[in-house]
């Protein structure tokens, strides 16, 4: 019993193939625009792609574009967005009655449900409230116990902790943490935390298609993607494996044609593509070129400055170097500036793509 | 309240007065005053009664012929509203009305000049649907039940004729509709939606070929008199009574005569 | 003359008074075309109100063909805007909520009424209700007819004033989105279920208001009555009806009844205008 999703939506370049084991939570990342609230769009039957195929425990939920289409509310799909979304008009109570009236059931025992899950948020003291009269956090938790209750196959979630401040943050989090152990939902998120705490599996999702996918911690030490190596905040090169070193691909920034010396991983083998990556602290930044193996020096021109806690960050051919405030002032940093960024072979990973 | 009065005639009066200045000119460039008669202004303005559109407007094309570059403005509405217009000041040379009550109502207000001439008169008649598809022949065929008859309110001239000729014919008619001008109860006839409708005989003349025409001798016990009369304020009296002496005259009476309106 | 003390009381008005304390201001000079575009609405009605006669205002508008014509315009209105509630908040639903070929046209031609003079709704309900219109001959054979009823009157009213409802009531939709809709068919809600329980309740304010304005039309229809309907007491002479009717006769009874209808309808548009004032509050506050 699985679920299994292939879609293509033309207009919004989206091709995406998804499965999921019972009881298993994937996180999706990616860049906004990606197509994530797309794929949950299309799972709930929100966004009627035009090609595609979607197998939900057995059941078909659709299969484009000649088979069926099922309607969202019969599809055991419960998305939880963004906003809480509470109906304004119905108390804490009914909000969270509602998928259990809407099954059929009646009004008492749709009330008694809903109390179990407003329980089982720590949110029974709220059912008597008025959405209006709740804080940020305690809407997102009753949305949350309404989403429950509706007994869903699979939990949809669309930056559920996005929205909130950063005191309600955690404990929601912790929340999703404990209901959503054991359940199989999909969680879109563009924080790398949400990711590892809450799934056990992401993939990255980048213009409509994806591009990475395995088990968080897997993704976030040895990121094949610009997007993850983004999240993991690693400086990433991508090409051809050669000796101890990597030869950089086109579209490496400024660093194409040169080659990136490192530890290989013993598993990359000379020829096959490769990934080198290395932290921006192991940075070093200097007016002249500095010489010395085992040692890479990049020629690059500086892009952007930004503070980045304690020390500066300074983005320079598609890399990242963060050096301190003194360091910077030194130097004195500017776009448009030529520099050489410096990183020892030691620091560099390199394994295969 | 009596606040706004003031205010509001000394707006509305700036208003009314520019507009006209704006007409005034622009007809005198269109036709200069060269007339021989004297006349400061060109333009003749006469408020009639709307069953008086057809005829009057041949009229007035007689009179501006006859007066060379004298213009006739013609108004045409109701002709209590014509009478509430007047007296509410608006600039009008002649009034012919529709019945003499309104004439009497503007004389009582001291705005007639001279003595109102009655200049013609008008009867009832039946209007039918061309196919007369209830097969109306008499006035008393208006009460047989299942007939769809739409008359003039009592408030109205021709709803009081109607009255009248009930009273005086003895049958009791009972109106699908009772409308507040004789051209509804023409429309509803030519549409198909009444059977039968109480109409002058200058509106059933002027229908003729989209409703049939039914005579009926209790008529006469209505008989609508038009009075006709040079407005007190008026400042051209004298072209004033020139229009006037033209509609009760021979040619008048040819148009008037033409046009179903009877001797008075 | 400050402008920024115009603003009515309440949050809003607080607000107003803020963003006009921020703003640099309005030239002084655009007071006076404002003062006379104010003027243009008010002085008729102040007008009005001037020439009545106060002695003789009750006995007036209590005279039994005025009461009459009163409660008729009551019950027509209301039995109108019944009908506009039933027919145009499923029709406000479509032009919201779904896609199809010639949408814009149908939703151009189902507001036509609002520009069209009524006189031309009335000639066209005619050719649709009448003795030989499209409809009215079959009607005609079942025994029904409609012309010179009072279900002419309240077809007559409903034709102007349904699409005070339908822009309204869409208006409201659009402005609501569908997200709210998409939630609850998640949580296992049919459509019928998300319609009665979750949209119907969201845009009750704006239907409210919608349906207030479609009973002000409806209490001002003039024209489509007039050329369609007929003008009987008691049964298709409506309270505008009856004024122009007594104007003939007796113009302080037509002032009085004017005045009747001026403030049953200022009644009517200040609920509804409070109505879409709280109803903006409360998306403000949500």
């Amino acid at each position: 019993m699985s679920f299994q999703l292939e879609a293509e939506v033309a207009a919004r370049g989206f091709g995406v193939s998804l499965a999921l084991a019972p009881g298993e939570t994937v996180a999706v990342l990616g860049p906004n625009g990606a197509g994530k609230s797309t794929l949950l769009s299309v799972a709930a039957g929100l966004l009627r792609p035009d090609a595609g195929r979607a197998v939900l425990d057995g059941r078909t939920l659709f299969d484009l574009p000649a088979g069926p289409w099922l309607a969202p509310h019969l599809r055991g799909t419960v998305l939880l967005a963004q906003e809480p979304l509470l109906f304004p008009h119905l108390s804490v109570l009914d909000n969270v009655a509602f998928a259990p009236r809407s099954a059929g059931a009646g009004r008492r025992s749709a009330r008694e449900a809903a109390r179990r899950w407003l329980a089982e948020v720590d949110a029974l003291e709220l059912a008597g409230r008025r959405p209006a009269e709740l804080s940020g956090g305690q809407a997102q938790r009753v949305a949350v116990a309404r989403a429950l209750a509706a007994d869903p196959q699979l939990l949809l979630l669309d930056e559920p902790l996005a929205a909130l401040d950063v005191a309600a943050a955690p404990m929601l989090r912790r929340l999703l943490k404990r209901v959503l152990a054991g359940r199989r939902a999909v969680i879109v998120t563009h924080d790398v935390l949400d990711a590892l705490m809450l799934a056990d599996r992401a993939v990255v999702l980048e213009d409509g298609r994806i591009t990475e996918d395995g088990p968080v911690r897997r993704i976030l030490e040895r990121p094949r993607s610009r997007f993850a190596a983004g999240l993991a905040g690693l400086n990433l090169v991508s090409g051809t494996v050669a000796g101890d070193g990597l030869l950089a691909a086109d579209g490496a920034g400024g660093l194409t044609g040169t080659t990136v010396t490192g530890t290989p991983d013993p598993a990359a083998a000379t020829g096959q593509p490769g990934i080198a990556v290395f932290r921006p602290a192991e940075v070093s930044v200097f007016a002249e070129p500095v010489h010395g193996s085992p040692r890479n020096t990049f020629a690059v021109t500086v892009s952007d400055v930004e503070p980045q806690g304690s020390h500066l960050r300074v983005h320079a051919g598609g890399l990242y170097a963060d050096i301190t405030v003194a360091a910077a002032a030194d130097l004195d940093v500017a776009p448009g500036m030529a520099l050489y960024f410096s990183v020892k072979a030691t620091a560099v990973e390199i394994y295969p793509a | 309240m009596k606040l706004f009065r003031p205010v509001g005639s000394l707006l509305l009066g700036g208003t009314l007065a520019a507009s006209l200045a704006a007409c005034g000119s622009g007809t005198q460039n269109a036709a200069p005053a060269s007339s021989a008669s004297g006349a400061e202004d060109g333009t003749l303005t006469v408020f009639a009664a709307a069953s008086l559109k057809q005829t009057f407007t041949e009229l007035a094309k007689t009179f501006e012929q006859q007066h060379p570059g004298t213009k006739v403005a013609l108004n045409f509405a109701g002709s209590s509203d014509l009478a509430t217009q007047i007296t509410e000041g608006a600039p009008a040379d002649v009034f012919a009305s529709a019945d003499t009550k309104n004439m009497d109502k503007l004389a009582a207000a001291s705005l007639v000049a001279g003595k109102p001439e009655n200049f013609a008169t008008n009867v009832l008649t039946i209007a039918t649907p061309p196919d007369n598809p209830a097969g109306i022949t008499s006035f008393a065929d208006l009460a047989k039940p299942g007939v769809t008859v739409v008359v003039c309110a009592p408030q109205v001239p021709c709803g009081a004729a109607a009255q009248k000729v009930e009273a005086a014919s003895g049958t009791t008619l009972k109106p699908a509709s009772e409308e507040s001008a004789v051209t509804d109860v023409l429309g509803k006839v030519v549409s198909g939606e009444a059977d039968a409708g109480l109409v002058y005989v200058t509106d059933a003349k002027g229908a003729a070929g989209k409703v049939k025409e039914v005579p009926f001798p209790e008529a006469k016990d209505a008989v609508n008199t038009y009075p006709i009369a040079a407005v007190g304020t008026s400042a051209q009296k004298e072209l004033g009574a020139e229009f006037i002496d033209l509609v009760t005259g021979e040619e008048g009476r040819k148009v008037l005569g033409a046009a179903g309106f009877g001797r008075p | 003359m400050r402008p920024a003390s115009a603003g009515p009381d309440g949050r809003a008005g607080r607000r107003r008074r803020q963003s006009a304390a921020g703003s640099p201001g309005l030239p002084r000079w655009i007071l006076l075309p404002a003062a006379l575009g104010f003027l243009a609405v008010l002085l008729p009605l102040a007008a009005m109100a001037a020439r009545v006669n106060w002695s003789e205002f009750l006995p007036l508008v209590t005279s039994p063909a005025s009461l009459t014509a009163l409660g008729l315009s009551l019950r027509t209105a209301a039995a109108s805007t019944l009908l506009c509630v039933v027919l145009g908040t499923p029709a406000a639903l479509v032009l919201a909520r779904t896609r199809f070929p010639g949408q814009q046209l149908l939703r151009a031609l189902v507001l036509l009424p609002l520009v069209l003079p009524p006189v031309v709704g009335g000639i066209a309900l005619l050719y649709t209700f009448g003795r030989r219109g499209l409809l009215g001959q079959t009607l005609e054979v079942l025994g029904i007819q409609i012309a010179f009823s009072t279900t002419a009157v309240v077809l007559a009213q409903t034709f102007v004033a349904m699409p005070f409802l339908v822009v309204s009531l869409e208006g409201t939709l659009r402005t609501a989105g569908n997200r709210y809709e998409a939630v609850a068919a998640t949580l296992g809600a049919r459509p019928t279920t998300v319609l009665t329980r979750v949209t119907l309740p969201l845009i009750l304010p704006g239907l409210a208001s919608g349906a207030v304005l479609s009973f002000a039309r409806a209490l001002g229809e003039f024209g489509a009555t007039l050329t369609f309907a007929g003008s009987l007491e008691g049964v298709t002479r409506t309270l505008p009806l009856e004024i122009y009717l007594q104007r003939e006769t007796d113009p302080d009874a037509a002032v009085a009844l004017s005045l009747v209808l001026v403030a049953v309808a200022a009644v009517v548009v200040a609920v509804s205008y409070r109505k879409t004032f709280t109803g903006a509050l409360d998306a403000a506050a949500r």
